[in-house]
């Protein structure tokens, strides 16, 4: 009997060559699709990195945040304000956002890490309370109703309309992916290994020398400079911000947890499957309103009552596929 | 003494912000539970007020004795049948079901009730007050809220340490397996705390409704309140709660006094200054 140790499966193979010739098919889009086409994706892929970036905190580190939407409108007020005073072009102004998003999120990821588990949540909530309240303030961006992107800024960034929804898109594209990208290279690395062990056993982790919290510091910190990003990118999508919209806790938090929830949470997969599942359910029933914020409210509910692990978790379970591995697995050969 | 005035009557807000805290602070204690739909089962109080007092034509204070008991009947019903389920070790089962029952309070409200703001008139007592020095004057309302909070608070801490349902909290909260080896069931007793929790939420909702508008989103503001109050005071002690409350209503009112968009913000501020510099709270419990 011969067994080897391996990482890729067929599946993981197979879906490993659909995403990437996906990839390639959305990188010429612009081509192909109708301005609506490139939002719809755009937008995709806006919460396809907010919940990949979610579940990575709260399904691997379990660090439960209700507050994420602080960088979210951190990172749209950031680039609004680096393209409109400082002159800098919109698409060179998104990593310094990212920069900003970390340096704002290590003096506040110290404040909310001394509260504990569900109270962590309400704390990083007040901190995105206090960041939309001084957003209010900005009088130079509008106070409490916001300002728009200047069109000279939005002309400096390309010549053509083509080539600014082209490099708005793409911009998207590259955050959506990035993020996955990012949480999939994470979770294999050593700190993956490490995650994971915190997440199955923090003391036998810890005495193993791993240094649990100065993990979930870093992650948060990451998280927070990504999430910046994105939030840039969701100022250039809509051409302006207001303290409301840039920091809503519906929009950017409440319904990427859903998604997450929906999806399965602790997956890599889960965040994908549920940010299609959430674009499918509002092209039908976003008429409803706000009965489609109850339907979305108790499938969460009934979700994470019967299957926690949400639709993901149930069809790993059920039969044994991983699309995109991050454990090793053993095959015996006869 | 302009700024006595501002003083006394941030306190008595205070009462209320205690009123929102103090059932968080209970449920916390009893079962490690976080409920995030806490604010929102306030306002569902208050429009459950405002409907018994259309149908009726009552007085909102006297609708606390229907009030009261519903929400409490609620609240021993949503324990048993939905968050018993989530409680475990895993912190994120009950924050996400509590979650989404939040957002099912929202629009639920939202779809029999509409967006407007609505109030809950109360009659004389929301105008009338007596003059305490120059300058100063104490509203009954307000007044009586702050009684009402110092009684609630009082008659928590009574039930805690003085009846055999306190000591059946205290059991199950110290040891939830042994005190099962007892006879005590812990789906029977957090479904008490959580009806407890309810009752008290009624009355903040009520007092919300007469103190000031109120629509079906605000209930994450209310929250945010309790929460602040419950942590500037000091975990796992009431009369701390109180306290908290108080400092938070006083910051809100001083915030407010310097300019008006930095109420909400001077409240935060204080709470996370509090977080910095005493993470335990100004009033921590002295174990013993």
């Amino acid at each position: 009997m011969n067994t080897t140790i391996t990482r890729s499966t067929t599946a993981s193979r197979v879906s490993a060559f659909i995403a990437l010739a996906l990839i390639a098919v959305l990188i010429v889009a612009p081509w192909w699709g109708t301005t609506s086409t490139l939002r719809l994706v755009g937008e995709f892929m806006v919460y396809l990195a907010l919940a990949s970036l979610w579940n990575l905190l709260a399904g691997y580190t379990g660090l439960v945040s209700v507050g994420q939407q602080a960088y979210v409108g951190l990172g749209s007020y950031a680039l609004v304000a680096l393209a409109m005073f400082a002159g800098i072009h919109p698409l060179l102004a998104v990593p310094i956002v990212g920069l900003a998003g970390v340096l704002v999120a290590l003096p506040v990821g110290k404040l909310v890490f001394r509260l504990q588990g569900a109270y962590f949540a309400i704390g990083t909530w007040v901190v995105a309370e206090v960041f939309r309240l001084v957003a209010a303030q900005i009088t130079a961006m509008g106070g409490g109703s916001g300002t728009s992107l200047p069109v000279g800024v939005l002309r400096a960034m390309a010549e053509t309309k083509f080539w600014r929804e082209a490099s708005i898109y793409w911009l998207a594209l590259a955050l959506g992916v990035g993020a996955l990208a990012l949480v999939y290279g994470l979770l294999r690395s050593r700190v993956g290994l490490a995650l994971t062990a915190i997440r199955d056993s923090e003391v036998a982790s810890s005495s193993l020398g791993i240094s649990i919290s100065r993990i979930k510091y870093a992650v948060y910190v990451a998280v927070a400079g990504m999430t910046a990003m994105i939030g840039s990118l969701i100022a250039l999508q809509k051409i302006r911000v207001s303290p409301d919209a840039a920091f809503s806790v519906n929009d950017w938090t409440a319904f990427v947890i859903f998604i997450v929830v929906i999806g399965g949470i602790g997956t890599i997969e889960g965040p994908i499957i549920g940010t299609i599942v959430y674009f499918v359910l509002r092209e039908f029933l976003a008429d409803l309103g706000s009965i489609y914020l109850l339907i979305l409210g108790a499938l969460a509910i009934v979700i994470m009552l019967l299957a926690p692990k949400g639709i993901w978790g149930y069809v790993a379970a059920r039969w044994n596929i991983s699309l995109f591995p991050t454990g090793y697995r053993v095959n015996e050969k006869d | 003494m302009v700024w006595v005035n501002i003083i006394i009557q941030g306190i008595l807000v205070g009462g209320l912000y205690a009123l929102f805290a103090a059932g968080l602070s209970l449920i916390f204690g009893v079962m490690r539970l976080v409920n995030i739909a806490h604010g929102d089962l306030i306002v569902a109080a208050a429009f459950l007020s405002l409907a018994i007092v259309q149908a009726s034509g009552i007085n909102p204070l006297a609708s606390l004795l229907i009030v009261v008991p519903l929400a409490m009947a609620f609240g021993y019903g949503l324990q048993r049948g939905i968050l018993n389920r989530t409680l475990g070790k895993d912190i994120l089962p009950p924050l996400l079901v509590t979650f989404g029952l939040s957002v099912i309070l929202q629009n639920g409200l939202l779809e029999l009730f509409t967006a407007d703001s609505r109030k809950l008139n109360a009659g004389l007592i929301e105008t009338a007050s007596f003059p305490l020095l120059p300058g100063v004057a104490i509203g009954y309302l307000p007044l009586l809220q702050f009684a009402v909070a110092v009684i609630v608070i009082w008659g928590l801490q009574y039930l805690f340490y003085n009846t055999s349902l306190g000591r059946a909290f205290r059991a199950t909260s110290d040891d939830p397996e042994t005190a099962l080896l007892m006879g005590l069931d812990q789906r029977k007793v957090y479904a008490w705390a959580m009806a407890l929790c309810l009752g008290v939420v009624a009355i903040a909702g009520v007092f919300l409704g007469i103190r000031s508008n109120f629509d079906p989103f605000m209930g994450p503001g209310r929250l945010i309140f309790g929460f602040e109050a419950v942590i500037i005071g000091g975990l796992g002690n009431l009369w701390g709660t109180l306290l908290g409350g108080v400092v938070l209503g006083v910051a809100q009112a001083i915030g407010a006094q310097i300019n008006p968009g930095w109420q909400l913000l001077a409240g935060h501020l204080v709470f996370l200054l509090v977080l910095a510099f005493r993470p335990r709270g100004l009033f921590p419990k002295v174990d013993g």
